[in-house]
């Protein structure tokens, strides 16, 4: 306390680099959220702008006459449909319907939907044949593609995959009113198919609703379960020290060896069916699994130790403490903890690959022993298939995988919010 | 430093207006360690049955953890071992064939911080002849309810809230709720752990008047840092100091006319 303005102007001194230093850091923070929200929304952006069109597809409307002479009403799925329809088509375009380049042409066109649907009414009706049935059908992913405005006269023909004369056709029927632009529901009532105007992502959704109930069946229960006794009964020693930290190392395993455990255990020994959900399930489970104990013993921890000890100064059992009152307190953030394992769990996409999730399903799994895809592999599907049209699809279903994430984590704030108490 | 001759004999019959009642807690040379470390060293005490013990010292002294063998809570804490002999009615309560459980429904404790349950007032008191399964109708529990938060003197205060949350109510009535809670299990003793330091003066003095009343039915002990409210609401008090009893006494003489220099010292503040 000898020179006392000294002190005060060190003081000062050091006070401007202080506040300087505080203002840095605040100029770093902003910073580094820019950067994270323009990575959001630089992906956001290009996946929507590549997956919105998908939502919408364009039909055509056509009167296909059923020539009674091709079709044997004993066998009527020995018929070729979508040369009556190629034909109807080119009547109504003007052009000599016997060529069979002229068929070849049209028929790329239109999509084998439209066959399967006249096929279809001719079996649920066989008075049908020889009269005339009215067909609204998608339009091949060329020609979709066309009226989306991705194909362009512009680029010189030997480029593109339709002919002048198609881009022509398309145009003369356009013009005609037979096709009409829609919101493009096959998307979410169908399921995978080599047409990529009659894929949809129904069995996908199906498939993986169906694994994340088998991976929230096993992995919630048991992972509660195992942190429950972990935080609240088991003593305090070496070996729970080892589990502890060993747990903690399973959350951190790449996923892709949970899948080679899977494909080694699950289904070369246990001989559970290939690609099916159950072994997508217990795969994911594996993996989520220890994600839940941590989320869970850390809900468990933050319940104050008051709560345990005034249950058990009033005579209840070590049980009844946890679970009248410790574990549904902590209720809150084992929901939150759980769902976004669940979450991260449904985005999962490189076990799934090694347990035969990656094939080509057409249809929507029956059960949990079925073969079935999964929204994650579907994308992975789709973006190695050579068709174009399949591109703006993957962009799609990774735009419905994200949706049903983001309904996920809303649900687990909610929970969060409605279960959180006070004490 | 050497032990000092402590007299053990039970101080009963005290207070201007008290009965005379027996033994209700005897220990006798009971040792803690937490691990390694020695909390409390050979502590002999009795306690009377329908009086007030206060166990009072400076921090760290060993009383909770005193407090906390008769009921066994230091069961909870891992690395805790509990020597020497502490009886109820004669009973050892370290005894193989002593439930803690059981033995918890007869010694019941009030904690430092209020901590009802984050449920309804009804609830909080409801949980323990609950769990014990004193009551066999829904009407026989709301009777023992009643008559747990009336005891506590809390029922007018709460009896048109019942399904509010224990949490919603005052600091004080918080602590009443709990002992209402305690008392819904009818203990024969009543252990509290500066029940009173976390509340204002106001509230203090509601819950040492209630102290009073539980008196007339409870062996009660209570583990306080204030030697104004030991004076107030003990009939006997024990000075603890480093793990060991230092001084016995019918409360009137301990703070009149303490025999150990030590508990002078602490009495008129000069340490502690």
């Amino acid at each position: 306390m000898t020179d006392r303005p000294d002190i005060r102007a060190a003081v000062e001194r050091r006070l401007k680099r202080r506040h300087a230093a505080e203002r840095r850091f605040r100029l770093y923070g902003v910073l580094a959220i820019t950067v994270a929200v323009a990575f959001l929304a630089l992906l956001l952006g290009r996946i929507i702008e590549q997956g919105h069109s998908a939502f919408v597809t364009h039909s055509i409307t056509l009167d296909v006459p059923v020539d009674a002479a091709r079709v044997d009403p004993a066998y009527p799925q020995g018929a070729n449909y979508d040369q009556m329809a190629a034909e109807a088509l080119l009547v109504r375009l003007g052009v000599d319907a016997n060529t069979a380049d002229n068929g070849r042409a049209v028929r790329d066109l239109l999509s084998p939907d439209m066959g399967f649907q006249i096929l279809a009414q001719v079996r649920a009706d066989p008075s049908l044949i020889g009269r005339t049935v009215t067909i609204e059908a998608p339009v091949g992913d060329s020609a979709d593609l066309y009226f989306k405005g991705e194909i362009s006269r512009d680029t010189p023909e030997e480029q593109r995959v339709l002919t002048d004369q198609q881009i022509g056709w398309l145009d003369q029927l356009e013009r005609q009113g037979l096709v009409e632009a829609h919101f493009n529901t096959g998307l979410f009532t169908r399921s995978d198919s080599t047409q990529p105007e009659m894929a949809g992502l129904l069995g996908a959704v199906v498939g993986s609703a169906l694994m994340l109930m088998v991976t929230a069946l096993l992995s919630i229960p048991v992972g509660v379960l195992a942190a429950v006794y972990l935080e609240e009964f088991a003593p305090k020693n070496r070996l729970t020290e080892i589990i502890e930290v060993n747990i903690n190392n399973l959350a951190a395993v790449p996923s892709i060896v949970y899948g080679l455990l899977g494909l080694a255990v699950f289904i070369g020994w246990m001989g559970l069916p290939r690609s099916s959900p159950l072994v997508g399930g217990i795969v994911l489970s594996l993996m989520a699994m220890p994600t839940v104990i941590i989320a869970t013993r850390a809900a468990l921890k933050a319940v104050p130790q008051s709560i345990r000890d005034a249950a058990l100064a009033l005579g209840a059992s070590r049980t009844q403490t946890v679970f009248a009152h410790v574990l549904p307190l902590a209720m809150p953030g084992v929901m939150t903890g759980s769902i976004i394992s669940m979450a991260h769990a449904l985005g999962e996409t490189a076990p799934l690959l090694m347990i035969g999730m990656v094939s080509f399903v057409p249809g929507v799994p029956e059960g949990i022993l079925s073969a079935s895809s999964a929204l994650p592999t579907q994308i992975f599907i789709w973006e190695n298939a050579a068709e174009a049209a399949f591109h703006e699809r993957t962009a799609a279903a990774i735009l419905v995988l994200l949706v049903f994430m983001v309904v996920m984590n809303a649900v687990a704030i909610v929970l969060r919010r409605r279960l959180e108490r006070r004490w | 430093m050497d032990a000092p001759v402590i007299d053990t004999r039970p101080i009963v019959a005290a207070g201007p207006k008290a009965p005379a009642h027996g033994i209700k807690v005897r220990t006798r040379d009971v040792s803690v360690f937490y691990g390694d470390k020695q909390a409390l060293s050979d502590v002999s005490l009795d306690m009377a049955d329908r009086a007030v013990t206060a166990l009072i010292g400076p921090s760290g002294c060993g009383k909770s953890t005193f407090l906390r063998c008769l009921n066994r809570m230091n069961d909870t804490i891992q690395g805790a071992r509990v020597e020497g002999v502490i009886e109820l009615d004669g009973e050892d309560v370290n005894a193989r064939a002593v439930d803690p459980v059981a033995l918890r429904a007869r010694v019941g404790m009030v904690f430092q911080r209020p901590n009802p349950f984050p449920k309804s007032i009804f609830e909080n008191v409801a949980y323990g002849p609950r769990i014990h399964g004193l009551t066999t109708s829904k009407s026989e529990l709301q009777d023992v309810v009643e008559q747990a938060l009336r005891r506590a003197g809390l029922w007018d205060e709460v009896a048109d809230r019942l399904d509010q949350s224990g949490s919603s109510l005052s600091g004080g009535q918080q602590q009443r709720l709990v002992i209402a809670r305690a008392i819904a299990v009818d203990p024969e003793v009543i252990l509290m752990d500066e029940p009173c330091s976390a509340l204002d003066p106001i509230a203090t003095a509601r819950i040492e008047e209630l102290i009073d009343e539980l008196r007339q039915q409870y062996c009660i002990v209570i583990v306080t840092h204030s030697m104004a409210q030991a004076a107030r609401v003990s009939q006997q008090t024990a000075f603890f100091h480093m793990g060991q009893i230092v001084e016995i006494g019918r409360t009137d003489e301990l703070f009149t006319n303490p025999k150990e220099q030590r508990t002078l010292d602490y009495i008129t503040g000069r340490f502690g």
